[in-house]
């Protein structure tokens, strides 16, 4: 007889409300119910009563932590509509920016994964050296998230050459932090017995579900829209994907923590070859047709499609996070786990939409609903790691 | 499994080769947008035969309501290290709008044919699991939101 | 009740209740406990259950399938409690005002005392409404 554990729609690990139903025999996990929509906000069709620059502030506000690879996404569909190119200056600077976003996104998720684990600390020091990355952003353009930098045919503001060698000194701090984070988490033993070999997504699986971006470079697949399809200056800089083959937790960790040296990598090099001349076309008017955007957000392939009549309004706009591919497969990776891994292993995906407050246990064997809230769902997480570190001495 | 060792235009070939006489109309918009239009009663084999055939990724599907009464379904696939996108489109005439579910072959299809039923009315014949994905259960029947005439 | 409220406005606990929002306020609230901003000091603190919290910090919309459970998170908050609606989106959608999912706003499901403005507010707003508060409430009591 199965036990049925709803996780949700409000918990502290995700940020975002959604309801999970795990049913459970005991202590494993045989089942998984996901159901969203409750961030739902009918964005397909607000799209189609705004104006084409309307469209990239709207799609902005989709999600916060990637707030970035909406827009990114936007504007390569309506540059793939009109066939229009962004000058050089405006490619490297969007690529800054992208990059930067997700630093800040994957030392947010680590930030949250170490609470959730046990590791406050982690929490701590993540979002503290987050706040770096916050500040270059809120330096060159103004606002610490919605960065309100894109727009069809280049971005909205300038950097200032003079500016460039204070943001290279800001980046320079950043990178002893990635070494520390490094030896922190992928060398700690407690870590390792909490994440590896639990929530494996098997590269058969990710191929099944279609999964993108860290949920499925970690189970083995090379795919990442940087490479496949060089967007923004992503083909003029010099830098590799991060691909893993176990598909636990812990890969999913280990590929967001080099993705990060990466990033960097990245951003060095922009800073470098970017030479000074127009950030934007003045784009007026787009021509009937369609157009298809993708870009890499920190969680994966962000696809738009655009169809235009036209008219200064989309006919349609059809949204595709990479969490819409990503949860689903959570179906799958959390089968034969434990319940206090199993809002990690949810986690591990990176949702990214608001998240669960409440889990509503269901003991079929019993034949009573138990209802353990977020705080329930924390507290068992942390007895899991004071088990694992008995069990390992430390 | 997903490394894929053709070129686009070896592929392009292939899917000429075997379904030339099902395909209605081929359009590159450009180098890496490729739009193929089939009969829906076409879908599921064409489909299939992509997926399995040249180991796709199925992105996502895009349903609008065009002004020439009915509907338009785009299907949109991934070949793993190339560039290219290629979207596969049915138009479904009203009242009739209905084509079968790709769900019991592709998983991934599973979720956007929900939302799809759900905002637009399209009827998925033979969907394993057709409850509201995105809406509140309690929402009216018969109303959808990204139709033109509501 | 005069007594309770002063001691809510000693240290209050908080709950973080998101209603179909897109994050950017959530991440600068939990943004105000780390180092930077560090809200600890002032006594306040993150709790996770609404049946601990003093007050309730409302982000997102209310989209329509959220709107039952907000009022059962609002039911369990023992009274009394306040409620701060943060960010655009909480005083009357911002950028998503006219879409089909959302009938009703914030202060139409719940009583919100205090409205903190921004897209996002930054965490110095967010501290700032929350001190204007507690202000307020003091003067009250």
């Amino acid at each position: 007889m199965s036990e049925i554990i709803p996780i949700g729609p409000y918990h502290p690990l995700q940020e975002e409300p959604e309801f999970f139903q795990l049913h459970v025999e005991g202590e494993k996990v045989t089942k998984l119910d996901i159901e969203i929509g409750y961030n739902h906000r009918g964005i397909e069709k607000l799209a189609e009563s705004k104006s084409w620059d309307q469209v990239v502030f709207l799609v902005e506000r989709i999600c916060g932590i990637c707030s970035t690879s909406h827009p990114a996404a936007s504007v390569c569909a309506m540059e793939d509509l009109g066939g229009i190119e962004a000058p050089e200056r405006a490619q490297y600077i969007r690529t800054i920016v992208a990059e930067l976003e997700r630093i800040h996104s994957h030392l947010l998720w680590l930030g949250l994964a170490g609470h959730f684990i046990g590791y406050n600390t982690v929490w701590m020091w993540a979002w503290k050296y987050r706040e770096i990355v916050c500040d270059i952003l809120d330096k060159m353009t103004g606002n610490r998230q919605s960065y309100a930098m894109f727009k069809v045919g280049g971005v909205r503001r300038d950097v200032l050459d003079d500016d460039i060698p204070a943001f290279k000194k800001m980046m320079d701090k950043l990178k002893p932090v990635l070494d520390m984070f490094k030896g922190a988490v992928i060398d700690d033993p407690v870590i390792h017995a909490r994440t590896k070999g639990v929530g494996v997504l098997t590269k058969e699986q990710a191929v099944e579900y279609c999964v993108v971006g860290p949920t499925a470079r970690p189970s083995g697949i090379a795919i990442d829209v940087r490479k496949d399809e060089p967007y923004f200056a992503y083909d003029w800089v010099d830098w590799d994907i991060v691909v893993l083959q176990e598909g636990d937790v812990f890969a999913k960790v280990a590929c967001r923590i080099l993705e990060m040296y990466e990033s960097v990598k990245i951003i060095d090099q922009c800073f470098d070859k970017m030479k000074p001349g127009v950030v934007d076309l003045h784009v007026k008017e787009l021509s009937p047709g369609e157009g298809i955007g993708r870009a890499e957000a920190p969680r994966g392939e962000v696809y738009h499609y655009c169809r235009s009549d036209g008219s200064n309004f989309p006919a349609r706009y059809k949204v595709r996070a990479p969490s819409y591919v990503n949860i689903f497969s959570n179906e799958v990776a959390v089968i034969g786990e434990k319940v206090a891994d199993a809002a990690l292993i949810l986690a591990a995906v990176d949702p990214c939409y608001c998240c669960t407050e409440r889990m509503v246990v269901v003991d079929h064997e019993k034949n009573k609903e138990r209802v353990l809230n977020s705080g329930d769902l924390i507290r068992l997480s942390h007895e899991r790691t004071k088990e694992v570190r008995k069990a390992l001495g430390v | 499994m997903s490394e894929n060792l053709m070129t686009w235009k070896q592929i392009a070939k292939k899917i000429h080769d075997k379904y030339d006489d099902k395909i209605l109309k081929w359009h590159e918009h450009n180098d890496n947008r490729i739009y193929v239009d089939i009969d829906p009663k076409d879908w599921i084999e064409f489909g299939r035969f992509l997926f399995d055939e040249f180991d796709t990724r199925f992105i996502i599907a895009s349903a609008l309501d065009t002004p020439w009464d009915g509907m338009e379904i785009l299907y949109h696939f991934d070949f793993h290290n190339l560039p290219q996108v290629f979207s596969v489109r049915v138009f479904l005439k009203k009242p009739k709008l209905e084509i079968e579910s790709m769900a019991p072959y592709i998983k991934a299809t599973e979720w956007i044919e929900r939302e799809m039923t759900e905002l637009f009315g399209i009827t998925f014949k033979n969907h394993p699991d057709m409850r509201h994905l995105l809406l509140p259960d309690d929402w009216p029947e018969g109303n959808y939101p990204l139709r033109r005439d509501q | 009740m005069g007594i309770k409220l002063k001691a809510l406005t000693k240290s209050p606990w908080v709950y973080h209740l998101s209603t179909g929002s897109c994050n950017n306020c959530d991440i600068e609230i939990l943004d105000c406990l780390t180092p930077r901003y560090d809200l600890e000091r002032f006594g306040i603190v993150l709790v996770g259950s609404p049946r601990h919290a003093d007050a309730l910090l409302v982000t997102g919309n209310m989209t329509q399938k959220c709107i039952p459970r907000a009022k059962e998170v609002y039911e369990q908050m023992p009274k009394p409690g306040v409620v701060i609606a943060i960010g655009t989106c909480s005083l009357g959608h911002g950028v998503f005002d006219g879409s089909y999912v959302m009938p009703k706003t914030v202060d139409e499901v719940l009583p919100v005392d205090i409205y903190i403005p921004g897209c996002p507010p930054k965490p110095e707003g967010i501290i700032a409404g929350v001190a204007k508060l507690l202000t307020m409430l003091r003067q009250k009591a």
